[in-house]
This record gives C-alpha cells, structure tokens and sequence, in this order.
C-alpha cells in the first residue's frame, strides 16, 4: 500500500492536480487515495469506474480496443483516468488550468508501476 | 417496487434507478418488511428479511465483542451477483437495507447510491403517528393490508 501512495504522490505533485487514486476497477472502490479536501473520494471512484466500464464496452463495441487514457473536460477542470494491470484504473481530479500532458505521462508511467 | 409507507417509494425508486440494482429488501432490525422490489414470492421475502435482520444482529455482537463500534455495511461478493447488507438509524428506528446486484453495476455504485438514499429517506419522513393499541380485531385487517401493499395481492 505504501508502494501506491508513493506512485499516486508523484502524479498529484503535477501542476494543477487536486488529487489521485487507485481504485479497483470492477468493484468502483477506493484501493489507495492522495486526495486534496473537498472531493469525496468514493464517489468520484464509482462513478469513474462506472463510466470507465461503459466505454470499454463501447469502444469493443465499435471494434475498438479498450482506452489508454479517458479525459472528462468539466468548466472547472477535469476527471482523468488510466487502466493499469489488475484489474486497476488510476484516476485524477485536477483544476482547469493543470498541466494535462504532464499529467498523462505521469499516469501512464504510474500505470506501469503498479502492474 | 411495493413499500409499507408511501414516503418510502420514491427515494427507493430514485436508488434502484441510480444503482441497478435487482433486488432491494428494506427491513426494520427486528426483521419487519417495510418495502421491497425484486422478489415475487411472500416467502422469499419474509425469509431474505429475517435472514438480513439476522446477519446484522450478529455482527452487532461480534462488533460489541470486539469492542468496536457498529459496522456499517458488509458485502458478500459472489460470481454472478453481489449481496450489500447495511444498518442504517431513520427517524422509525433502525433500519436494514439489503440489495443484491450484478455485474450491470458495481458494490462502489450499490454503496453510493444507498448512502443517498438513506439520506433521502431521513428527509422524506414524516413525523412518527402515535400508536394505537394492538387489539386482536386489528390484527389480520392490518397483515392483509401490509401483505397487499409489498405483494399486491
């Protein structure tokens, strides 16, 4: 569990991110969180993991292979998530002006570790 | 869906569109049905309430033998579906819900959506009518009714 804060803290200390997790994808619940106040955690994890779920069957639908990376655009910022192995999805929540690209890289890289 | 009091149908209805859940149970801790959706025989649901009534009993227990507070919820993840059982304090006392689910939905979404939904239950609410004595003449009129409005029949 320390090993997943540890990779979880390196995302969060992206530019403009308020907070990260790891949730467990089939199930919508919180595995390892370094969340900022005021996001409830646990529903940002099942509804996140809710939609990450549609969109696979959408995109196998379509004869597409499952998404790398899912990007939510809200007015004041936006929900980030990437599948890792496991079965896993690491999730970030971040303010309108973060560092988006940065914020990929160092999911994706995240992505890797925790496999 | 069928529930004992009409206050308690939409914020049910509200959870069982919002969660996906198949089946939902909604009890008092002695095991009393107050509303349910899903099942379709009287059976079923008078056993799957007394069951639920009593798996939140003994975790009471165990809870007070280990010395820690009540637990909330507890989850029983199978195969094919999953089982959430939660105890929750309404302005009737305490209450049990116990929703079974499959894989069209996740515990994360059953575990949020019933947590809104015993919130919108404290609100619905009304205040609790005096009870009137329980008289014999009362007794099968009364079950008849609370059979009918969780069986339609």
């Amino acid at each position: 569990m320390t090993g997943y804060r540890e990779v979880l803290e390196r995302v969060s200390a992206v530019g403009g991110i308020r907070g990260t997790m790891l949730v467990a994808a089939a199930d919508g619940i919180v595995v390892a969180e370094s969340l900022m106040d005021g996001i409830d955690g646990r529903a940002v994890a099942a509804l996140t993991a809710s939609l990450v779920g549609r969109l696979r069957r959408t995109t196998a639908s379509a004869g597409l292979q499952a998404p790398t990376v899912m990007h939510l655009r809200a007015e004041n910022g936006s929900v980030l998530a990437v599948p890792a192995a496991g079965d896993l999805l690491i999730v970030a929540v971040t303010e309108r002006g973060a560092n988006l690209g940065l914020a990929r890289l160092e999911m994706l890289d995240a992505a890797r570790q925790v496999a | 869906m069928r529930a004992l009091e009409p206050w308690v149908g939409p914020p049910l209805q509200e959870f069982l569109a919002e969660s996906s859940a198949r089946v939902t149970l909604l009890m008092t801790s002695a095991g009393q049905v107050v509303a349910q959706h899903g099942f379709t025989r009287s059976l079923d649901v008078m056993s799957a309430a007394a069951l639920g009534a009593g798996i939140m009993a003994s975790t009471d227990e165990l809870a007070r033998l280990m010395g820690s507070g009540r637990f909330g919820a507890m989850v029983h993840q199978g195969a094919r579906q999953g089982m959430y059982l939660s105890a929750f304090d309404t302005p009737r006392g305490r209450w049990i819900g116990l929703v079974v689910f499959g894989p069209e939905t996740s515990v994360g979404l059953v575990q949020l959506f019933f947590q809104q939904f015993v919130d919108e239950l404290a609100a619905a609410a009304p205040p609790e009518a005096p009870q009137g004595p329980v008289l014999a003449e009362n007794f099968e009129r009364e079950l008849n009714a609370s059979l009918r409005a969780l069986f339609g029949r």
